[in-house]
């Protein structure tokens, strides 16, 4: 049962002198499995749209329809909350600002104790979520959140939603105030937690090289409208007008781009570093009759460094990715696992 | 949360807004003298009519200024409730007998309820005028200013005033994070707004934790900010908006003065020269017996 957003309106302290549009007549229909990204400007109202979907803000005009559950601006009937909260699992910025209990375990408990589970149940899922975030559960339980790292910090309070097991989880700058090691680590976690926990992903992020690495679609926002809505590969053809809006495109589609105005057409669907190489390769090899292979390239975007291994090489580093599932101790591994995923789904194509 | 606009800056331009801070605190502080001295419900009158005059020059609506009575309504009602049934001077209206106890409601307890109850009034809508004119900033440039001659006696003006002013500056931020950890909470199913007032203050736990933890980071971060920019509060600085007294404050100021010596006049004066009636102990004062004995004659 597909999420569906008709004609939602939404303003903020209405008729003072503060009052401010964050939504204006949003249409929207997110599938099961979608992988949705939302990227658009502070106050172009992102933020507003998913705190609608969680039932946080009520709608002002128009209405939407989630698993079932149909929010109105009416008062009645009555919307059960708490069951559209157990579905819809949502992360918000800086999500470590909510933790608040004296141990991981009694924090990451709260959100299911609230569903009404029984004792028994409320452990078990509290167990699998924390190793679901790539915690070791007999180390972090009883140790008091507050002493933890940032990046496991974040990782404790995810396990706190997913512990409700919900079918949808929306993530708010899941990487904001991360190093790029940790940020590494939470996009992995997202993409695990995409085939392990719920289906359906939206995720709202300001950084595009970020979203293009999982997202299978991208709504964008400007001036609290949807203005474009569109498969990852076909939304940089706007890339002008994404820049006028004042949003960043990839790296790779910037370069793609400049080396079109430089006579050099590489193509339209390239987004990610891994395309761009892939791309460069075989019009090498159109050029110079040679046979290199495209795939090849390993391009690491938060090594910045490029290695080229042979096809040996590689299936040992694939199976080695198999064999590891959260990646925590290994930090040179996850951006070859990245890569290794984008580059099946392309061979595959 | 966010609709937090008891007494906030209301940002308009107008003559009001663009008067001194400091003779909009000094006249202020003259107007809350001044309540205590009507006596007359002729000087209400005029003193409403007055205000409902600076408000509307103020670009203020009067449903923002007239929301400020709300909070302290309950307080309104509760001294009015007292002031009718234990004040035991003037005419019996209604006696009331329980058993041994006797409470009568008289007119002059009345007469004292309604009074206390227009001052109350008055008081509240003067300071909210002030408030909702003037930004913090000014409100504590202006203060400072004016608490100036305390430091004689060794008190520290200054780190006062910039205590006040980080204090106000740190409420619409805690006000919004408030806001953002309830709906962080809310979201796990938290359910804030239910139960008896102990599961309230139990459920509330959630959100207060994570909001003293983070405003103590916000005061650590921003101390660490001042100490970088080696702040030092004992030094004397300079202001980037220097206060300059304009025309237009002091014809304010001016204006203000008339109306408080009319208020002492009316309270002091008025009813030397003219007779007041007898009532039987009810006191009718100032104006008020003008208009009294005119509605007499006529009648």
């Amino acid at each position: 049962m597909p999420i569906v957003v008709k004609k939602l309106s939404f303003t903020y302290s209405a008729k003072t002198p503060y009052e401010r549009k964050a939504l204006n007549n949003i249409n929207l229909q997110i599938n099961e499995g979608d992988f949705l990204g939302i990227i658009g400007h502070t106050g172009s109202g992102k933020s507003t749209f998913i705190q609608h979907i969680n039932g946080l803000i009520k709608p002002q005009e128009g209405e939407i329809e989630i698993f079932d559950i149909k929010l109105t601006p009416q008062k009645r009937p009555k919307v059960n909350l708490r069951a559209l909260r157990s579905q819809v699992g949502m992360v918000f910025q800086y999500p470590e600002y909510q933790l608040f209990a004296d141990t991981v375990e009694k924090d990451v408990a709260f959100g299911p104790k609230n569903l009404g589970l029984s004792a028994e149940e409320v452990s078990s899922r509290v167990k699998e979520a924390i190793e679901m975030v790539g915690l070791d559960y007999e180390a972090v339980k009883d140790r008091a959140p507050f002493e933890l790292s940032g990046g496991q910090k974040r990782r404790v309070a995810i396990a706190g939603i997913i512990a409700m097991r919900p079918k949808m989880l929306i993530l708010d700058e899941p990487t904001a105030g991360l190093d790029p090691f940790g940020k590494e680590q939470i996009l992995n976690l997202i993409k695990y937690l995409k085939t392990h926990c719920s289906p359906t992903i939206v995720v709202i992020s300001h950084d595009i090289d970020e979203i293009t690495r999982f997202a299978n679609r991208i709504v964008v926002f400007n001036d609290s409208r949807i203005v474009y809505d569109e498969p990852m590969q076909q939304l940089f053809k706007h890339s002008i007008q994404l820049q006028n809006m004042g949003l960043d495109i990839p790296r790779a589609v910037k370069i793609a781009n400049a080396m079109r105005d430089r006579g050099v057409d590489l193509g339209d669907d390239i987004v990610t570093a891994e395309d761009l190489m892939a791309a460069i390769v075989e019009k090498y090899n159109e050029k110079h009759g040679t046979q290199i292979d495209k795939n090849a390239c390993v391009f690491d975007m938060y090594d910045f460094s490029q290695k080229w291994l042979t096809s040996e090489e590689r299936a040992a580093l694939e199976g080695e990715n198999n064999l590891q599932k959260t990646e925590e101790e290994k930090p040179e591994k996850s951006g070859k696992n990245k890569s290794k995923t984008k580059r099946s789904k392309k061979s595959k194509e | 949360m966010r609709d937090i606009s008891f007494g906030q800056y209301y940002p308009v331009s107008s003559f009001i807004h663009n008067i001194d801070a400091r003779i909009k605190i000094l006249v202020t502080l003259l107007f809350m003298i001044t309540v205590f001295f009507i006596v007359s419900y002729t000087a209400f009158v005029f003193m409403f009519f007055l205000l409902a005059l600076v408000i509307a020059i103020s670009h203020v609506p009067y449903k923002i200024v007239l929301k400020t009575i709300k909070g302290i309504l309950f307080l309104l009602i509760f001294t009015a409730l007292i002031n009718i049934f234990f004040t035991s001077s003037g005419n019996v209206l209604i006696p009331i007998r329980m058993g041994q106890l006797v409470i009568n409601i008289t007119d002059q307890g009345i007469n004292f309820a309604v009074k206390m109850a227009l001052r109350f009034t008055l008081l509240v809508l003067g300071s909210s005028i002030l408030t909702l004119t003037t930004t913090p900033t000014e409100l504590t440039d202006a203060l400072e200013y004016l608490l100036k001659p305390l430091k004689l006696i060794k008190i520290p003006v200054h780190d006062l005033a910039i205590i006040m002013s980080i204090a106000l500056r740190f409420i619409p931020g805690l006000v919004e994070e408030t806001d953002k950890i309830m709906m962080a909470q809310k979201a796990r199913g938290a359910n804030l707004d239910s139960g008896n007032l102990f599961k309230k203050i139990k459920a509330m736990l959630p959100v207060l934790i994570p909001l003293f933890v983070s405003a103590f980071r916000r005061a650590d971060e921003l101390a660490d900010a001042l100490d970088a920019r080696c702040y030092n509060a004992s030094t004397t600085r300079t202001k980037m908006k220097v206060f300059k007294i304009k025309a237009s404050d002091i014809i304010m100021f001016i204006c203000f003065a008339a109306v408080m010596t009319a208020i002492l006049l009316d309270k002091y004066y008025v009813g030397v020269f003219v007779t007041a009636p007898d009532l039987n102990g009810f006191e009718v004062q100032g104006l008020d017996i003008f208009i009294y004995n005119i509605f007499n004659r006529i009648g």
